[in-house]
C-alpha cells in the first residue's frame, strides 16, 4: 500500500535512468505532488516554473516540440481550471507530447477545502478531442499508467490521488488504454468506478455479500479512450447499475457510462459522486462518508436503491 | 517618528495570534505556518490600528476592505480577526474540520468579514482593483488593501492586476507584497549560496520597486516586522486614498518570523508542530504554559 504520489515520484526517479527524454516541470509543489524524488535525483532535468501553470505548460509543449517528455507537476484543479486554455490549445489541439501529473485529484486533498477539490476535472478533460485520461486505483497501476504514458506519443491526464489506498493489482498487471477490468464478478448490482474508489467500491461489494446481495466491481481506470463494449457487456448482466466516482455527477464517470448504455443498450443509471455541490476541508473519512463514497455508505445506498426498485 | 514602545501591545497581539495559528494547525493536524507568522504584524497593524472595521458589524458599508490572496495563510487571518471580535478564539478550534466556518482557504460564503474567498494563488488582488473601481464610482471613501505573496506574484494574473490599477488611478487601493524570500519548494540553494531563507529568493536580484514604479504604482519599501514602519506606512497609503496612483507596499519578511526554528525554513511552509515544539513555542512567544 503506497500514496499515488509516491508511485507518481518513484516512478519518475525510474524512468529517469532509462529515458533521457523525460523532464519534470513543477509549479512548486513538487514537495506535495512527490515531483521531489526526482528533483534531488536528477537537479538538472527539473525545471522549477514556479506558481505560474499556464506557463509551465507552455514551457512543456515547447520542449516536446524538440523529442522531451515533459511531466507536469501540481494540483489537478491548477491544470484543468487555471491552465485549461493552453492545455486545450497548445496541448490538446496540438497533440503535444505533454504529461499532465494531476496530483490531490477529487475530494482528499489534505484539508485544502473546495478551493482546492477538484471534482470537474474527468468532465473537462473528457470533453477534450485528443486527450488520454486516465486514473489509476493503486500502487501497481499508477505506476503502469505512468510508464505507458510516458512511451505514449501525446498528451495523456493521470488522475492521482493524494493518499494510498490498499493494493488490489498484483506485477502481472498490465495497462491497456480503453480496457476495463473487472474486479468482481455479481449480479444483482454492478458497481461502475476508477481511480481509488474503485478500492471502496470492492470493499462495498464484501460488505454486501455479507447481506446476501451479490455485487460486482467494474473498474474504468481509462476514461477516454473507453471500451463501450466491455461496458455494454458487463451492464446487460447486471440487476441495477451503479456508477461511483470521487467527482461530480455530470459529465465524468457516471456521464459515460449514461451515454454509452443509452446509445447501444439502455438501462437505468445511478450516478453517486458529488451531487452539484462543492466540497469543503476535512478529514478524508469526514468527506466520504458526508458525500457517501465511503465503502458502508457506498454499501447502504445500494441497499437503499435495491429496496426502493422492488 | 514614535517610539517601539508605543506598539507593545500590537507586538502583543501579534504574539498571540502567532500562538493561536500554530496551535490551532497542531489542533486540527493540518495547515500553514510559515506564510501566516510572515504576515501576522501586518494583519494586527491593519485590523487593531489601520482599518475601520466593525467586527459587530462585518457588513458595515464603509468599512475598508482587506484581501488575503495568499489564501492559504487563512489561519492567520481568522486568528488576528478572532482577537479582533469578529469570531469566538474558541472557534478557532474548529478549523479545517467538516463544517467549520474556518476553511482551509478563506471561504467568504462561510465567515462574514472575509471580502472573497481565494486560496488558487494569484486572483486577490484583481477583485480588490473591482472593489477599489466601484468604490470610485459610487463615490465611497472606504480604501482597499490586498496582501499578496512573493511566490504569487510569478502568478500572471496578478501582473494583469498590476497593470490595469494604475491606468485606472486607483489611489484608494494598497497592494502589500510579503515578501519573505521563500514560497512552497523554489529553488535549492546551491552550496554555499546565501539567503533569507534555506531556498533561493523567488525575487532574488531583481528590483521589484523599480518594476512597481514604472509600472506606475506608489511604492513604500519597509521592514514588515517593524511596526514603526508598517503603521506609518499603511497610513500613507490610506491618507492617499484621493491621489491618482495605487500604493505597493513591499514588506520585507522573514518566513515562519517568530520563533526560532520556523524562521526562514522552507518545510514551514505547511507543517505540523509536535506537542514538544509547541512548549517551545510557548515559551518563545511569552505564553503561559498552561495555554498548551
Ligand atoms: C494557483 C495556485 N498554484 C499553486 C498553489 C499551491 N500553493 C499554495 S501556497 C504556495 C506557495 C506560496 O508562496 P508565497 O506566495 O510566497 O506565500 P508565503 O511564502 O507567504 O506562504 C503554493 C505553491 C495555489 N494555492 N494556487
Ligand atoms: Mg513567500
Amino acid at each position: 500500500m503506497k500514496a499515488l504520489r509516491d508511485v507518481f515520484g518513484e516512478t519518475l526517479v525510474k524512468l529517469g535512468s532509462t529515458n533521457p527524454n523525460v523532464l519534470v516541470l513543477d509549479a512548486d509543489l513538487a514537495n506535495s505532488t512527490k515531483a521531489d524524488k526526482f528533483a534531488m535525483a536528477y537537479p538538472a532535468k527539473f525545471l522549477q516554473m514556479g506558481i505560474a501553470e499556464q506557463n509551465c505548460v507552455g514551457v512543456a509543449v515547447g520542449l516536446a516540440s524538440l523529442g522531451f517528455v515533459p511531466w507536469l507537476s501540481s494540483f489537478t484543479v491548477f491544470f484543468t481550471h487555471r491552465a485549461v486554455d493552453p492545455i486545450r490549445m497548445l496541448v490538446a489541439q496540438t497533440h503535444a507530447n505533454v504529461k499532465i501529473g494531476a496530483a490531490y485529484s477529487g475530494l482528499l486533498t489534505g484539508f485544502t477545502g473546495k478551493t482546492h477539490q477538484d471534482v470537474q476535472d474527468l468532465a473537462i478533460m473528457r470533453a477534450m478531442p485528443d486527450m488520454t485520461v486516465v486514473a489509476p486505483a493503486d500502487a501497481v497501476e499508477g505506476e503502469a499508467i505512468i510508464r505507458w504514458a510516458t512511451e505514449y506519443q501525446g498528451p495523456v491526464f493521470v488522475r492521482l490521488a493524494r493518499d494510498a489506498s490498499p493494493d488490489i493489482f498484483d506485477q502481472q498487471y498490465g495497462f491497456a488504454p480503453g480496457k476495463t477490468i473487472t474486479l468482481k464478478d455479481g449480479g444483482d448490482v454492478l458497481l461502475i468506478s476508477t481511480g481509488p474508489q474503485s478500492v471502496r467500491c470492492l470493499q462495498a461489494a464484501e460488505l454486501l455479500q455479507e447481506q446476501g446481495i451479490s455485487a460486482g466491481v467494474l473498474h474504468v481506470p481509462s476514461i477516454k479512450p473507453v471500451n463501450q463494449e466491455e461496458i455494454v457487456n458487463a451492464a446487460d448482466k447486471a440487476g441495477l447499475i451503479v456508477t461511483v466516482e470521487e467527482h461530480s455527477i455530470y459529465g465524468g464517470l457516471g456521464g459515460l457510462v449514461a451515454e454509452v448504455l443509452s446509445e447501444t443498450s439502455p438501462h437505468r443509471v445511478i450516478r453517486f459522486g458529488i451531487d452539484d455541490k462543492w466540497g469543503e476541508s476535512a478529514p478524508n473519512d469526514f468527506l466520504l462518508d458526508k458525500y457517501g463514497l465511503s465503502a458502508s455508505r457506498v454499501a447502504q445506498r445500494v441497499v437503499e436503491r435495491l429496496k426502493a426498485k422492488k | 517618528m514614535n517610539t517601539n514602545a508605543d506598539y507593545s501591545e500590537l507586538e502583543n497581539l501579534a504574539r498571540q495570534g502567532r500562538w493561536l495559528a500554530i496551535s490551532t494547525v497542531a489542533g486540527s493536524g493540518a495547515g500553514h505556518v510559515g506564510g501566516p507568522f510572515s504576515a501576522m504584524d501586518i494583519l494586527v497593524a491593519l485590523y487593531f490600528r489601520v482599518m475601520k472595521v466593525r467586527p459587530e458589524e462585518p457588513k458595515w458599508p464603509e468599512r475598508d476592505r482587506f484581501i488575503l490572496s495568499k489564501g492559504h495563510s487563512s489561519i492567520g487571518q481568522y486568528a488576528v480577526m478572532a482577537l479582533r471580535g469578529f469570531l469566538p478564539i474558541e472557534e478557532l478550534k474548529t478549523f479545517d474540520k467538516g463544517g467549520s466556518r474556518l476553511q482551509g482557504h478563506p471561504d467568504v460564503t462561510r465567515l462574514p468579514g472575509l471580502e472573497t474567498s481565494t486560496g488558487s494563488l494569484g486572483q486577490g488582488l484583481s477583485v480588490g482593483v473591482g472593489m477599489a473601481l466601484g468604490a470610485r464610482m459610487r463615490r465611497e471613501k472606504f480604501h482597499t488593501f490586498v496582501m499578496i505573496g512573493d511566490g504569487e506574484l510569478q502568478e500572471g494574473m496578478v501582473w494583469e492586476a498590476l497593470h490595469i490599477a494604475p491606468r485606472y488611478q486607483l489611489g484608494n487601493l494598497t497592494a502589500i507584497l510579503d515578501w519573505n524570500g521563500l514560497q512552497q519548494f523554489g529553488w535549492v540553494l546551491a552550496i554555499n549560496e546565501q539567503h533569507r531563507g534555506d531556498r533561493r529568493d523567488p525575487w532574488s536580484r531583481i528590483d521589484l520597486r523599480g518594476i512597481f514604479e514604472k509600472l506606475g504604482w506608489r511604492c513604500l519599501e519597509i521592514n514588515g516586522h517593524d511596526f514603526s514602519e508598517i503603521i506609518p506606512a499603511l497610513e500613507s497609503a490610506k491618507a492617499a486614498s484621493d491621489s491618482d496612483q495605487p500604493t505597493m507596499i513591499v514588506a520585507h519578511t522573514i518566513k515562519g518570523k517568530g520563533v526560532h526554528f520556523t524562521e526562514g525554513k522552507h518545510e514551514w511552509h505547511s507543517k505540523v508542530a509536535t506537542k514538544e515544539e509547541l512548549s517551545i513555542v510557548a515559551n518563545e512567544l511569552g505564553i503561559a504554559e498552561s495555554a498548551v
